[in-house]
């Protein structure tokens, strides 16, 4: 409509964003914080290289599983493209450090602004798809961007781009470099939980959940869905960009087939559902679980090569028999672990 | 009085359908306006042009002097329009309180999550929901979930408020209670309209009364008018002379 509509309420303030909720007890954001903290510092209380990669694994399932949540547990839309972040935000990451030579800070802001900036443009574009629809395209923009980067050459297409390692000197050599960014990952794993929490207490994560429930209720209540889930799919892409950048930059190299794995989307799908879909410290627990179950098939004799099959047949039995996930089965059965479990 | 809602020429299309014909009102700010008819008549989809789940193929919606045809339910919502649905819809996995704060922190007012969970208990208690205010709304049974739906839209403190037929699935003492809550709304300063097929409930608590038939506007008046005019009774019971021999006989 062409005409100037009258002075409407903002559709969002600033402070909208802000863990609000009266009422809350403490132990709903230190509770998952506090595991994400435990298992971040035993490594370095065992001081051990085998352990603190272990959980360099652990925590970076924690970043996915936590920020998928937002759009997947909190808005209530399926997205198997969750892994198109990561990749993107390791690319355009290492493009920066390998190619032009800039620092690991300016790689993770830049990771970060570029996959919300992509979750912007397909928010725009696929959010008023609902359900399967929605799912479905998600798959697709993750191939589509996958194809794209195969065939751009400043990315170094399929072959993908390799660092020198003389650039990590800058950060005390190689060694010192792993040590580093794992308490990199460190901080953007508690990050997570913050945001996670922030958004599931505050206003805007209300309209959030309130789509989730019925979105054409929502609406007729004043929610402006277009953009609340908008920036839920941004605010769920920034973090994954920003450890994807992280994380190639660790690695030292990046290709197409690394970056853009359909079946870590489905990983952090089964790792959302099997903690709690919709509450903060379940995806925390169920990374965690999970990972702990993949450690455990993969080193297995006799099953490391059906692991795969392993998860998707729990993904099938979580929503079958608990839908609502450990932590959603916890506060269901016991209503008076409501105030402390969210 | 001023008008607060005008509704000209309106006209809603399903395919070769016409569910809403031509359709013209206006309403007084404060009028408890009733809107009856036959099932199909039409009186739904009114509701969901007026508050813009749908848009009209003609015509316009009118509201606070503001053209608002075509306007999205959100942006209808946070001028001032607030209404419940026929089909309750709570927001299930959310507790009573959250689905009544929704209402009052995306409504007309917009306000921030401390002050709509003080509108939200204000309304719950006026409602008589207070009790519930932390169960799940998908624990709730019929009546309470009427309630609910009513608690959500009033928590937004809309200008105009459109309910749809919040008594239906009650029982006589329910609605004996629900009529008495309306007519506290309207008191309260919230102009209404609203559908209703118990009859004896609108005919006590309306202003005036539009009744609608295939689409079509087909009276307007008092309840006293609207319940000796022949169109109506033959739109209900479809034969006027049915209605005064069945008059006759009960004499």
């Amino acid at each position: 409509m062409s005409q100037r509509k009258p002075a409407l309420p903002p559709a969002f303030r600033l402070a909208d964003f802000w863990p609000a909720l009266p009422g809350r007890h403490w132990a709903n954001w230190a509770l998952p914080l506090l595991v994400v903290l435990g298992l971040g510092f035993f490594p370095l209380l065992t001081g051990k290289d085998v352990h603190r990669e272990t959980m360099f694994t652990l925590l970076r399932a924690v970043v996915m599983a936590v920020s998928l949540n937002i759009i997947l547990g909190y808005t209530g839309y399926v997205s198997f493209g969750h892994v198109v972040f990561f990749g993107l935000g390791g690319y355009v990451g290492f493009y920066l450090v390998a190619v032009q030579g800039r620092s690991l800070w300016e790689a993770l802001l830049a990771g970060g602004l570029a996959a919300g900036l992509l979750a912007w443009l397909i928010g725009i574009g696929i959010l008023r798809l609902r359900g399967a629809y929605f799912a479905l395209v998600t798959i697709g923009v993750n191939e589509a961007v996958k194809a794209f980067i195969q065939n751009f050459d400043p990315f170094g297409g399929p072959l993908g781009l390799t660092m020198n390692f003389a650039v990590y000197k800058a950060y005390g050599g190689p060694r010192a470099m792993l040590q580093m960014t794992y308490y990199v990952l460190l901080v953007l794993a508690v990050l997570a939980v913050l945001l996670a929490y922030a958004v599931r207490t505050s206003k805007f994560g209300l309209g959030l959940l309130s789509i989730r429930e019925d979105e054409d209720a929502a609406e007729v209540m004043g929610v402006v869905t277009p953009m609340a889930k908008t920036w839920a799919f941004v605010l769920s892409a920034v973090l994954p960009g920003m450890l994807g950048a992280l994380f190639f930059f660790r690695n030292g190299s990046i290709e197409p087939h690394e970056a853009f794995p359909l079946h870590l989307s489905i990983e952090a799908i089964v790792m959302v559902m099997l903690g709690g879909q919709g509450t903060v410290l379940g995806p925390v627990l169920g990374a965690a679980g999970y990972q702990a179950m993949r450690a455990f098939l993969l080193t297995n004799r006799y099953l490391k090569d059906i692991q795969l099959t392993v998860s998707g047949a729990l993904l099938l039995l979580i929503v079958l028999f608990i839908p609502a996930g450990l932590i959603g089965w916890l506060r269901r059965r016991f209503p008076a672990s409501r105030r402390v479990l969210l | 009085m001023t008008v607060l809602l005008r509704v000209e020429e309106v006209t809603k299309r399903f395919g070769g359908l016409v569910a809403v014909n031509h359709v013209s009102f206006e309403l007084q700010e404060g009028e408890i306006l009733g809107l009856i008819g036959p099932n199909g008549a039409g009186k739904t989809t009114l509701f969901n042009c007026i508050n813009g789940v749908y848009t009209p193929e003609e015509g316009r919606i009118v509201f606070q002097g503001q053209d608002i045809t075509g306007w999205k339910p959100y942006d209808v919502a946070r001028f001032g329009m607030a209404r419940t649905h026929q089909i309750v819809r709570p927001l299930a996995d959310l507790t009573v309180r959250e689905n009544v704060m929704v209402g009052a922190a995306f409504g007309s007012h917009a306000w921030g999550l401390t002050e709509a969970a003080v509108r939200a208990d204000e309304v719950l208690e006026f409602l008589g929901l207070a009790e519930r205010a932390d169960m799940l709304a998908g624990s709730l049974n019929v009546a309470q979930k009427k309630r609910l739906e009513l608690a959500r839209a009033l928590a937004s403190q809309p200008r105009l408020l459109l309910l749809d037929e919040v008594l239906a699935g009650l029982n006589p003492s329910e609605i004996a209670e629900m009529v008495e809550t309306v007519k506290a709304i309207r008191d309260r300063g919230i102009t209404i309209i609203m559908i209703e097929h118990v009859m004896h409930a609108i005919m006590n608590v309306s202003d005036r009364i539009l009744v609608l038939d295939f689409g079509q506007l087909i009276a307007e008046g008092t309840p006293q008018q609207i319940a000796q005019n022949p169109k109506v009774i033959e739109a209900y019971l479809g034969d006027p002379k049915l209605a005064e021999r069945l008059m006759q006989r009960g004499a």
